[in-house]
């Protein structure tokens, strides 16, 4: 199962990411743990200064806005 | 070339609404409709012309660059950089961690962070169609100015110290490595396919984001310009009052608005004959110095850091209203 981390303070967009990867991995039926990473430290670790930004089993695959439904198909699928 | 929107207003509300030029009502619609049109045209065009301009500039550049650069200059380039990256409030605190990460110090840091809100695209676009020139590069200049005296403050009273201890390990780590150059992501050339992509996003974003803000801000503007009695501002505010100024700035912290709100609200003061300065002070206070961002920055900064922050910039804002006020341009 993947480890999908959605890192942001939980603004808008950030809730909205989880949104299309949750949608995603239904349709697919992909099972996934998501993980909203909140904390400002832990969001540090990854490096990012854009968020959301999105984390797939430890790598950092997206950053600075909502992804589309068929670039996260494409993360689920890999 | 503005002229447009001020006969369509007319049009619109003496004509089909069929209000009388003289009644409250009709000037403060008037000005409603000119001014939510005209800055809502110039949006949608602008904001996409400099976002296909900007597309190469992205956050994580400009921190490789200011961590290489000299200290000096980089109390400016963190002030400059401000005020040309786009940036939403809510990304502040990773910003800040990436910056202070990186080793660089505190102070250009916080340059960077005051003269953000202050100063954006959106803003000097309002304020050259709403107020002119001269006025645009007045508020640059000061915007600037506060970010920049501001960091530099920061740095000599070793204002480090009072970060939260992780950041303050951040910093420190940062400093002590040298940053050799990770950026795996080699900035490419981009094709005008994707500029117009990014300016396409871009334009959404930001207008999906401050058209409230100009409704908000218009309206209140076009309500003081209609219904507080003419001359009032000017025969109790007028002469710039020295208390007016601190008074002002403290108005403007419970009160929350970004610059796009706030600019509307700037041109019907002025109009209403408050000086200069007043304005000035009001104005930024209200953009810079907010309770949600205050909250927001305590996760990397002690109280005591916070309160300290927030003095210089009332402090900042007060000495700025008043040398224009008693400074004649």
């Amino acid at each position: 199962m993947k480890v999908v981390k959605v890192l942001g303070s939980g603004c808008k967009n950030c809730i909205a990411t989880e949104q299309v990867i949750k949608e995603v991995a239904e349709k697919n039926g992909i099972e996934v743990n998501i993980e909203k990473v909140t904390a400002p430290q832990d969001i540090m670790q990854y490096r990012v200064m854009k968020t959301p930004a999105v984390v797939i089993d430890e790598t950092l695959v997206h950053k600075g806005s909502v992804p589309d439904a068929a670039t996260v198909t494409t993360w689920l699928t890999a | 070339m503005f002229a447009i929107f001020t006969h369509f207003a007319s049009w619109l509300v003496y004509d089909v609404l069929a209000l009388s030029p003289d009644t409250k009502l009709a000037d403060a619609l008037h000005f409603f409709v000119e001014d939510t049109t005209k800055i809502f045209a110039l949006l949608l065009v602008m904001i996409y012309f400099i976002a296909l301009i900007r597309a190469s500039l992205d956050i994580e550049r400009v921190r490789d660059y200011l961590a290489r650069k000299n200290r000096f200059l980089g109390y400016f380039l963190g002030a400059f950089f401000g005020a040309i990256t786009p940036f939403c409030s809510c990304s502040s605190i990773p910003v800040f961690l990436g910056f202070t990460s990186a080793g660089i110090p505190l102070g250009i840091t916080m340059a960077f962070l005051i003269t953000s809100p202050l100063i954006n695209e959106v803003a000097v676009l309002l304020l050259i169609g709403l107020l002119g020139w001269e006025f645009t590069l007045l508020y640059i200049a000061i915007g600037m100015s506060v970010g920049i005296l501001g960091g530099l403050f920061l740095d000599a009273i070793g204002a480090e110290r009072w970060l939260q201890s992780f950041a303050a390990d951040a910093l420190k780590h940062g400093q002590a490595t040298q940053q050799n150059d990770d950026n795996e992501d080699v900035a490419q050339a981009l094709t005008m396919a994707q500029r117009h992509a990014f300016a396409k996003e871009e334009t959404k974003d930001i207008f999906g984001r401050v058209w409230k803000w100009v409704i908000i801000g218009v309206g209140l503007g076009a309500a003081l310009h209609g219904f507080v009695p003419d001359g009032w501002i000017e025969a109790h505010l007028g002469d710039g009052q020295w208390w007016s100024v601190p008074a002002a700035v403290l108005l403007g912290i419970p009160l929350y608005s970004n610059a796009t709100g706030v600019i509307p609200v700037m041109e019907s003061l002025l109009v209403n004959g408050l000086p200069v300065g007043t304005t000035l002070a009001f104005c930024m206070s209200t953009v810079a110095a907010s309770f949600p961002e205050f909250i927001l920055l305590k996760q990397v900064m002690q109280w005591k850091l916070l309160a300290i922050l927030f003095v210089v910039l009332l402090f900042a804002f007060t000495l700025v209203g008043w040398f224009f006020n008693f400074i004649p341009l």
